[in-house]
């Protein structure tokens, strides 16, 4: 940097300094209701199946922020419109308790519900069924909010005949959309960020598919995240380099505590990959 | 009484930076018109969203002037975040060509990375690289990440105005800095600790 001013930038060459990957905790929340009064708990899943409750969400995100977790990913598994005001709360706490960036997601269906839920602190929101349903309303919360907060969802398994499709409604419901080709459509009607989950490895903790992963890193520009299927450090690692993917998201794999999330990361920096190891 | 302002003009994420501030022991006050902006001595203008939409709400909502006022002649500190650095730029690219602010000499352009595998939107932690002498980056480690999020960036006519840099496929203003005004591209406010040490710097600082 010439200047004629006398600031002076630390030594070091400026090109060595580098974006980081991101490890993103996922919590996946459902209503729970205690009398009268409902709250989300958290819950972690098998294969979006077994559900087993584990805790309140916003305590566990202030371990994942001490825990040097990058992001957050908020997910309602419920995704009903009448619950919406208790995962309102959710965000409303963990915005005002943690200092780091979180993306809602969970029966989003409107420019309205990304308006509420962005004013009440979240970064980004993501849509999954809702993106497949109605298209255009990617492309409305992107020209409204910006791509940066439009998150695209893709969650996908393989069918009766041995083909990816993206299912929708919870891994429910099957669609006739490819996850390559709609993650394409996804990015050029807005979507800033596209999150991928392989339905058959979630929860099962014997790796990501670095196939789809790297097939889907390259047809889109923007960023990916990657999930489904986390239970080794290792395992993160191949989804940054062979899968090519900006971050990976895991919901398992930070829920139980034999993990140490430092000692991961300490393990992922050690492989050559960029990572954060402090806040 | 000291007093902080965040200029709540419709634009994005006004709840993180209040808390953070609130957090750090400020005494904050949203500014939803020009009228509340007599009692306060410090601003914060944040900002998510469309160049376009952020000075045509600007405008509109007739903080231009007095906004101008109390940072170019009276010497208010003001920290811009986001979208709100950019907007205070001379001009922006970002769907069409905008005016903007005028108060730092420079346009806002879209990150083009030399290497196209690098990904647009710029998102994530990424080092900055700082004027070692910056109040605004005082006790921090020399090496320290902020979080991103932006496609496009200010290009500093004036590399004087130039506070901290990062490296995507290319240089990016990472911060800048010219008297009183200071602003950052990357979100203090969701920087965790090293982004509250930002805000904590911002609210001493004595221009």
């Amino acid at each position: 940097m010439v200047s004629a001013s006398s600031k002076t930038f630390l030594n070091g060459n400026p090109e060595a300094y580098m974006l980081k990957k991101r490890l993103i905790p996922k919590l996946q929340m459902k209503v729970s209701r205690f009398g009268s009064k409902t709250r989300m708990v958290l819950v972690t899943t098998i294969q979006f199946d077994e559900i087993i409750e584990i805790g309140d969400p916003v305590s566990q995100a202030k371990i994942y922020e001490a825990q040097v977790a990058d992001e957050l990913i908020f997910l309602d598994l419920d995704a009903s419109s009448e619950n919406r005001d208790t995962l309102i709360e959710v965000v409303k706490r963990s915005a005002e308790e943690i200092f780091m960036p979180f993306t809602v997601g969970g029966g989003v269906r409107s420019v309205e519900d990304f308006r509420k839920l962005l004013s009440c602190g979240a970064d980004k929101v993501s849509i999954n069924t809702a993106a497949v349903e109605m298209p255009d309303l990617i492309n409305e919360a992107s020209e409204i909010f910006g791509k940066q907060c439009v998150v695209v969802s893709i969650d996908y398994r393989m069918n009766r005949e041995g083909k990816y499709r993206v299912y929708t409604r919870g891994g429910n419901v099957e669609t006739n959309y490819d996850p390559v080709l709609w993650a394409g459509e996804c990015e050029e009607r807005g979507a800033g960020e596209i999150l991928l989950t392989s339905i058959d490895r979630d929860g099962t903790r014997t790796g990501l598919d670095l196939d789809m992963t790297w097939q889907v890193a390259q047809v889109i520009t923007v960023p990916l995240i990657t999930s489904g299927g986390c239970g080794l450090a290792s395992h993160f690692v191949e989804g940054f380099i062979e899968g090519n993917a900006d971050a990976v998201s895991a919901g398992t794999y930070f829920c139980f505590k034999d993990e140490n999330p430092m000692q991961t990361r300490s393990q992922i920096k050690n492989a050559g990959v960029p990572i954060r190891l402090h806040t | 009484m000291r007093m902080v302002g965040i200029i709540d003009y419709g634009m994005g994420n006004l709840m993180s930076v209040q808390h953070a501030l609130n957090f750090l022991g400020a005494e904050v006050k949203v500014c939803e018109n020009p009228g509340s902006l007599s009692d306060i001595d410090r601003i914060v203008l944040p900002g998510v969203g469309a160049f376009g939409d952020c000075i045509k709400n600007l405008r509109q909502m007739g903080f231009v002037e007095p906004l101008g006022d109390m940072v170019m002649r009276d010497g208010v500190p003001i920290l811009g975040i986001c979208l709100g650095m950019q907007v205070m730029a001379r001009r922006s690219f970002e769907g069409g060509e905008h005016e903007g602010l005028g108060w730092i000499d420079g346009d806002v352009i879209r990150i083009r990375p030399e290497d196209t595998s690098l990904r647009v939107p710029h998102i994530g932690w990424n080092e900055v690289h700082y004027d070692s002498e910056s109040p605004l980056f005082a006790r921090l480690p020399d090496i320290c990440d902020f979080y991103f999020v932006h496609s496009y960036f200010v290009h500093c006519n004036d590399p004087g105005d130039v506070e901290a840099t990062c490296y995507y496929g290319g240089t990016i203003t990472a911060a800048i800095r010219k008297k009183n005004v200071f602003a950052t591209q990357f979100h203090p406010e969701k920087s965790q600790d090293y982004g509250l040490r930002i805000l904590e710097n911002f609210l001493k600082w004595e221009p």
